[in-house]
């Protein structure tokens, strides 16, 4: 299987404040891609430019093989996209949202009928179908917008921060749900600054900062190029952090410090991975 | 065409099923400020008959018509999209599709289109009972829809173009509102001084006004050709702006106004934990309604703390304990 999504020298730019700096990535088709950076990397933008709500200042993306640029319709149909915030009409029932959605893609009335009854039921959305879109808890809209982006059987879904704003119940009912539906064969795009997120969820994972990817691989291989294991440790009223091959290794500098209560040893994570790139942690502000 | 048609009403239904769940408020609405006006300016303020030789009410309902597609028309068009815009975000989605940019102009005009129908078409029929002078003919009809067709287009535009709610407000203030009692409306904008007439004859319902009422009253009046022809550019204007903004994104999209702050000058990002989503809703409400101040920002599920960024600088940074609610 090919590359689904190609962005190659992607620019964008707000004013004078350059958003994307050249950015270069590739997708497999199947595969669960997570798009990981702090809060202004440029996660949203990169998802805006895919999607076409953004116009780019250069560089080329192809989804499936097709310019976005040069015949975004085609484009559109390809991708299903979940935006940060929930963007259900709410002066419409949630079946309201789902035809319209199914409209929007040209589905044709006994097509879209089939389709929404056969998503609802996967989805547990039937007893909402008729209520109002407020009468839902965030968890329950995320759904219904899953279902809302998938009627038209996107090859590429983008989510945008899925989870951002739900409970911890929430989050990790709509990872199973992320789940089975790579498992159904949708590649899936996901844009978080979670790092447990990602490493939950995705094959490979790309870090963004500035902009620019930093850092491109799966997050084991990720995690062992720091180092796999991480000591934690206080120094001069500062948390200190090292990274060791193995263990021992960290063991063996655990036992050279002068105060080893306030200590831990853990795998490294993605977080890890980021602050030793970039010197910020995920979590901050740009 | 067939497939741009088809697209139309797939991206109009959407509003269509708004207007279905709204339809008495939305009636009463339609109707009850032209009504207002007939009642004050033309019965109230009746005054026997005008130098065209009908009765001032006879000549003031067309001027009300039109005002009516103004009113209605704009307002059904721009509040439904300035909301799907800024607030539900929802627009964001129907650029998400494959749909041609025609047809999601003539799909969200539709709503406009339909209720100033409704508008107009309930003032003319009082209209008629009040003043027999009037007549009910075909070019009456296509004016009073060009009109609707106008001045819904006028009013995607003007909510693409929208920063916040505010910025609505202002422009129904500035633009609007003028216009409403100025542009022949209840009066003949030829009575008026050359300069004046000068600048009313370049907007549209002045046209809408004199189309309207050359079509309801053909014993009295030669039909206007030319303001229909006006009004015929008027929309292509409005139809191709729009086309040009959609096209080129130049509307200010829910994502940029509500992004990371990135291009937009003062954002708020809020962080607000997860177990206090619940517990404080008001704070959430606070937050949520800040872009009507012309504030951007992002809420997000992690943290406790709200930042006010600014590109140049930072205002500060207020901690919320996690007492707070």
């Amino acid at each position: 299987m090919g590359d689904i999504i190609v962005i190659e020298d992607l620019v964008k730019t707000f004013g004078d404040k350059r958003a994307l700096d050249g950015l270069d990535l590739r997708v497999g088709e199947g595969e669960f891609f997570g798009f990981l950076g702090p809060n202004g990397a440029g996660k949203t933008t990169t998802v805006r430019c895919i999607s076409t709500l953004v116009r780019f200042d250069s560089g080329r993306i192809f989804v499936d093989g097709i310019d976005v640029s040069e015949d975004p319709i085609r484009a559109k149909d390809r991708m299903g996209v979940i935006q940060q915030q929930i963007s259900l009409d709410k002066d419409l029932t949630i079946r309201e949202n789902m035809i319209s959605h199914a409209m929007y893609h040209l589905i044709p009335k006994k097509e879209r009928e089939k389709r929404i009854a056969e998503l609802t039921e996967y989805f547990g959305l039937q007893e909402y179908l008729d209520k109002p879109v407020d009468s839902l808890s965030g968890g329950w809209k995320k759904r219904a917008a899953i279902v809302c982006a998938m009627l038209h059987q996107p090859k590429v879904l983008f989510l945008d921060e899925p989870t951002s704003g739900l409970d911890i119940n929430a989050r990790r009912l709509l990872w199973d749900v992320l789940r089975s539906l790579h498992q159904r064969g949708t590649t899936i795009f996901l844009t978080t600054h979670y790092i447990e997120e990602a490493e939950s969820l995705c094959d490979r994972v790309g870090i963004i900062n500035h902009g620019k990817v930093i850092a491109l691989d799966e997050p084991r291989v990720l995690c062992d190029r720091v180092g796999s294991t991480a000591v934690e440790y206080m120094e001069g009223g500062k948390t200190q952090y090292r990274y060791f091959k193995s263990r021992e290794e960290a063991k063996e500098f655990v036992s050279s410090l002068d105060d080893a209560d306030n200590v831990t040893i853990r795998n490294t994570n993605l977080e890890d991975v980021f602050v030793e790139m970039t010197g910020t942690s995920v979590g901050s502000q740009k | 065409m067939s497939n741009v048609l088809l697209q139309t009403y797939y991206v109009a239904w959407g509003d269509i099923m708004f207007l279905k769940h709204n339809f008495l408020n939305i009636l009463v609405m339609s109707v009850m400020t032209p009504l207002l006006y007939l009642i004050a300016f033309g019965y109230g303020l009746r005054s026997g008959s005008t130098d065209i030789g009908v009765s001032y009410v006879a000549f003031v309902i067309p001027g009300i018509v039109a005002l009516s597609s103004l009113s209605s028309s704009f307002a059904s068009t721009s509040t439904r999209l300035n909301v799907q815009r800024l607030y539900y975000k929802s627009f964001d989605e129907m650029m998400l599709c494959p749909l041609s940019l025609t047809a999601i102009i003539l799909g969200k005009s539709t709503l406009g289109l339909i209720r100033g129908l409704i508008s107009c078409f309930i003032m003319y029929a009082l209209g008629l009972f009040l003043a027999p002078e009037l007549s009910l003919n075909p070019l009456l009809i296509v004016m009073v829809i060009m009109s609707c067709v106008t001045f819904s287009m006028l009013g995607l535009m003007a909510a693409m173009l929208a920063k916040s709610h505010q910025s609505m407000a202002t422009f129904n203030s500035l633009v609007i509102l003028p216009m409403t009692f100025l542009c022949g409306t209840f009066f003949s904008v030829s009575s008026l001084d050359p300069v004046f007439q000068g600048i009313l004859y370049c907007l549209p319902l002045t046209h809408s006004s004199l189309a309207i009422r050359s079509a309801a009253l053909p014993d009295y009046l030669d039909f206007e050709w030319v303001s229909a022809l006006v009004m015929v550019c008027f929309m292509v204007a409005f139809f191709l702006i729009n086309y040009y903004l959609l096209k080129t994104r130049k509307f200010r999209s829910a994502l940029e106004v509500m992004g990371d702050g990135v291009g937009y000058p003062h954002g708020v990002h809020a962080d607000i934990a997860p177990q206090h989503q619940d517990a404080d809703p008001g704070l959430l409400r606070l937050l949520q309604r800040l872009p009507e101040l012309g504030v951007g920002g992002v809420i997000r599920g992690e943290g406790s703390h709200v930042r006010h960024l600014d590109d140049e600088r930072r205002v500060g940074l207020v901690a919320l304990p996690h007492a707070f609610h």
